[in-house]
């Protein structure tokens, strides 16, 4: 934490500016912790700060309470400058519970704010988590952080005690005194989280009047009682002016599906199987029938993905959605797209894996299984968001360079940016590119597999079109005609035009943008949520005077046709991912460059303190 | 473009060579297939639809090379996955008549699961499965229709798994249309093609096929003279089931919940089993009756009426623009909690 100013405030209590703060709540699954987590982050969007989350949660849904493995939590950074990550260390813990707090203090700076719930720390949940003895009792604990023990329980129902209300239902909302406590250390506006308690229990004046009067209550506890003797305040941010709202990856997708399905006028079949953390896009889409966006749940992630391959053929936009495990079951239908040459865009959440692996926590793996993962020569067009929000604008890409090459494009989002949330500015939808679908109704030299010189896309013919009847399918066809072909050199040219095709998608690609200067030392690559980390490492190696660029790659295949060139004016490339070395491997084959991975496959975002140390490790072996 | 349904456009006065593609026919000379196409091609012109309207889509299998033949739209895809894909087809284009051509393997083994819920939903595709109790295209495995202890490359002594019977599957679905025909008997088969075209919803037809090459006359019960006038029981609404020679008629009845097969002239009218399509517990009972022991019904076993999967999910659409008007993006965007930086 960095204090810029100190000034006294009426109260006696000294307000410290600071230029940026990382908090995390956590708690038990039943605490509410998401929600606290969620409000925190709208108090601050509102404060004009910039702000990145991390929510983390147990894929259990209701996991038994007060174990480790049932702990909750939600983090977030916001700042006065652009804030790229979530954080690494923390400057405040809240812990509703004895596990919370021995899942989480490690990630406490020493010096940091720990301010727990002590009626949670009885002996029942002590066992639970583990603790011979209370840890609150041990002086070091004290010693080590600021550390703040609050009956928030016994305060939260003596705010309520008059309302008519059980027990249970007056303990769910001690949440709300947590967030207004750590609402007034940060002075963060309670305005939001009260339009929404208003909102969100209209119908519940009970429950509304607690939420309410125990918000104000952790609120009014951390002005008035003798323990917290400062607080602070983090200046907004200066950020690009315009309207801006929270998003999140998985909504951010889905809206990019339904601003593509408005501009080129056709209609969206989503086919999709729950899974998490996939499922979001789903639901969300399902709100939104007056985009003509027609959603099915199918009976399994095969059946989804050829719905949505169904309808491609019929003329509309076929996109389906799953995570790793989903995707490896789509594999042989995704291949039929890439053999029928029909639009089709596939989104992979990626998360922990192999197999069931770790359902809520995030991942890269799914990169050579999106470029490589089918049998046989089946390329398919591969784009990666960086940010939550970036999501919007690869989704609607995605259909763009789908229907334009008549390609199956997959997108690799994952957990992180699925859920964690970032200020968006919203776009101006006039300004995104025209998703202009031409379907072919010229009856005259019609053949299926014609193709466009430039794009080399076979003609999208909607059935129903007179005179245009043909057929297609999963076996090799003769080029042109369309009829099947077992000639073996046809074989060979079609093999080489579908790859030639998604070769060509590299016209659409921007020239690569450098964080950095054009030629040094290092150059640090990477692709989708570890764009935040990266950069935040690299403008700190920057600042040292350090000779560090780096490139953050959306389109993975085909790559920039500039990557070759500039991996060439550094001297050394570091990747950083969260797998065991997918893009590094696909560099090193593509451009015989010894670049060299940082990989952490822990389910977790990758630290910018860890990326940094990478740098100066790499920095250093080569002086 | 076209709306409105099948037949809402004026079709020309086909002919069953405008059904006929350019391709030539890949099947085993001798094979059950020729006569489905054909009598699929020639029932087609009394359907009144435009045959740009018309979309077949398979799976993989022989009976999946019927696409290629036919002179409409066509989407030969993989293997069980047809119904799945029809699935997405209707959504995106409910105007259009689809078709999804199948077979026992492809339709009840490998894609059995798209099969089961193509059903349930009743989404309008009229399914025909090509039953030959064999794979064919991989040359002569078993199949889930086969026989316990069939004999194939596969099994050299013999299955031993139990069959799965098609119509009793269908109708655990909850199919709303079911019915089964035989490749030799041309008017029946194109009979049953007009009635399951016309249904509203899924219609199953299971179209007892034979492969001369694998498991030649496996349906021997239902082509050898003799034992097919002792057999076929062809069911007709509002008939009673009787069957056999005419010398030597037999009824179907109801013991309390058993079917047993009685001398038709012992059986007084008031107990005889009349057949009623909309009765789906009989239609149960229909579908596993068998030789020896029982008749092979043949015939539409079910058709009921029932809400139509995609007819539901585009009034959910029209419903939904009727009231709030279309989607748009820019008030999409800045709905909810928005802030301004200036």
């Amino acid at each position: 934490m960095s204090e810029i100013a100190a000034a006294v405030k009426g109260n006696g209590k000294s307000l410290k500016e600071l230029d940026r703060a990382v908090i995390r709540f956590a708690g038990d699954s039943g605490d509410g912790m998401q929600l606290t987590g969620e409000q925190f982050t709208t108090e601050s969007a509102w404060a004009g700060n910039d702000v990145a989350t991390l929510p983390n949660f147990p894929a259990e849904i209701r996991a038994p309470a007060g174990t480790l493995f049932g702990v909750s939590s939600f983090q977030l950074q916001f700042g006065s400058h652009r804030v790229y990550t979530p954080g690494d260390r923390l400057d405040c813990l809240v812990a509703m519970n004895p596990a919370a707090l021995k899942v989480h203090l490690h990630d406490l700076k020493t010096g940091g704010l720990l301010i727990v719930n002590t009626p949670a720390f009885d002996k029942r949940n002590l066992d639970k988590a583990g603790y011979a003895a209370n840890p609150l009792d041990a002086p070091a604990l004290g010693e080590r952080y600021r550390l703040h023990k609050v009956d928030m329980t016994g305060l939260t129902h003596e705010a309520i005690k008059d309302l008519p209300l059980n027990t249970k239902e007056k303990d769910r909302t001690k949440n709300f005194f947590a967030l207004g406590l750590v609402s007034w250390i940060y002075t963060r506006p309670l305005e939001p989280t009260l339009e929404w308690i208003g909102k969100k229990f209209a119908k519940n004046k009970d429950v509304a009047t607690a939420n309410t009067r125990v918000l104000k209550a952790g609120h009014a506890y951390g002005e008035t009682a003798e323990i917290f003797n400062e607080h602070y305040t983090v200046e907004a941010a200066e950020m690009v002016p315009g309207l801006y709202r929270a998003m999140t990856g998985n909504r951010a997708l889905a809206w990019g599906i339904l601003a593509a399905a408005q501009r080129s006028k056709v209609p969206v079949v989503y086919g999709a199987y729950p899974i998490t953390p996939a499922s979001d896009i789903l639901h969300e889409l399902a709100l939104h029938k007056r985009f003509r966006v027609r959603t099915i749940q199918a009976e399994d992630e095969i059946a989804a993905v050829s719905a949505a391959i169904g309808a491609s053929f019929g003329g509309a936009i076929g996109v389906t959605g799953s995570s790793g495990p989903g995707i490896a079951l789509k594999a042989e239908a995704i291949g039929l797209a890439v053999m029928a040459e029909l639009p089709l865009v596939v989104f992979d959440i990626q998360r922990g894996g192999p197999s069931t692996g770790l359902p809520t926590k995030t991942e890269q793996a799914d990169l050579l299984q999106a470029v490589y993962g089918r049998n046989s020569e089946s390329p398919v067009v591969v784009l990666a968001p960086a940010t939550p929000g970036d999501c919007f604008y690869v989704a609607y890409e995605a259909v763009r360079i789908a229907a334009k090459y008549m390609v199956p494009v997959l997108v690799l989002s994952d957990g992180f940016l699925a859920n964690g949330s970032e200020p968006w500015l919203i776009p101006e939808p006039e300004t995104l590119p025209p998703i202009d679908v031409q379907f072919r109704t010229d009856a005259d030299g019609f053949f299926p597999y014609l193709r466009d010189p430039a794009t080399l896309a076979r003609p999208w013919v909607r059935p129903g079109t007179p005179g245009l009847e043909h057929r297609i399918g999963g076996i090799e066809k003769q080029d042109v005609t369309g009829n099947i072909s077992y000639d073996a050199d046809n074989h060979d040219h079609m093999v080489r035009t579908r790859a030639e095709k998604v070769r060509r998608v590299a016209q659409e690609i921007a020239p690569t943008t450098i964080q950095g200067p054009g030629t040094g030392d290092v150059l640090v690559v990477g692709w989708g949520s570890t764009y935040g980390a990266i950069t935040a490492a690299v403008e700190r190696a920057q600042a040292a005077g350090r000779s560090v660029g780096s490139i953050h790659l959306r389109h993975l295949n085909p790559l920039p046709p500039d990557l070759g060139h500039i991996l060439r004016e550094y001297r050394r490339v570091l990747v950083p991912e969260i797998n065991s070395g997918q893009l590094v491997r696909m560099l090193r084959a593509e451009y015989l460059v010894d670049a060299v991975g940082f990989n952490r496959v822990r389910g977790l975002p990758l630290a910018s303190d860890e990326i940094h140390e990478a740098i100066t490790q790499l920095l250093e072996s080569q002086a | 473009m076209s709306a409105g349904g099948p037949g809402a456009k004026e079709a020309p006065k086909y002919t069953k060579k405008d059904f006929e593609s350019d391709q030539d026919v890949r099947w085993c000379p001798g094979c059950g297939d020729y006569a489905i196409l054909s009598a699929v091609q020639k029932t087609l012109p009394d359907l009144g639809v435009p045959k740009e309207d018309i979309v077949f889509v398979s799976g993989i299998g022989c009976s999946s090379r019927f696409p290629y033949y036919m002179n409409t739209y066509g989407f030969h895809t993989i293997h069980g996955r047809a119904p799945a894909i029809a699935t997405g087809l209707k959504l995106a284009r409910p105007e259009l008549k689809v078709f999804v051509v199948t077979g026992d393997g492809d339709g009840l083994s490998i894609g059995g699961n798209h099969m089961l819920h193509v059903l349930r939903r009743n989404v309008s595709v009229t399914i025909l499965l090509f039953n030959n109790r064999i794979y064919g295209l991989t040359k002569g495995q078993y199949s889930p229709t086969s026989e316990l202890g069939k004999v194939t490359k596969s099994t050299p002594l013999g299955s031993a798994d139990r069959p799965v019977n098609p119509l009793a599957f269908a109708l655990g679905c909850g199919a709303t249309f079911v019915a089964r025909s035989v490749d030799r008997n041309i008017p029946h088969m194109e009979e049953m093609l007009r009635r399951a075209v016309r249904h509203k919803g899924a219609a199953f037809l299971e179209i007892l096929q034979n492969c001369n090459v694998y498991n030649d006359l496996a349906w021997n019960v239902m082509y050898d003279k003799e034992s097919r006038l002792a057999h076929e029981l062809r069911l007709e609404p509002g008939k009673p089931l009787l069957f056999g020679p005419p010398d030597d008629r037999r009824a179907v009845i109801m013991d309390g919940v058993v079917p047993r097969v009685v001398r038709a002239a012992d059986t007084p009218e008031s107990a005889l089993w009349v057949h009623d399509e909309t009765n789906l517990n009989a239609a149960k009972l229909l579908a596993d009756l068998f030789a020896p022991d029982f008749p092979v019904p043949i015939g539409v076993l079910a058709a009921i009426d029932a809400p139509v999967y995609e007819e539901i999910m585009l009034e959910q659409e029209r419903r939904a623009i009727s009231e709030r008007g279309p989607g748009d993006i820019a008030r999409l965007l800045t709905s909810g909690d928005t802030w301004k930086i200036s």
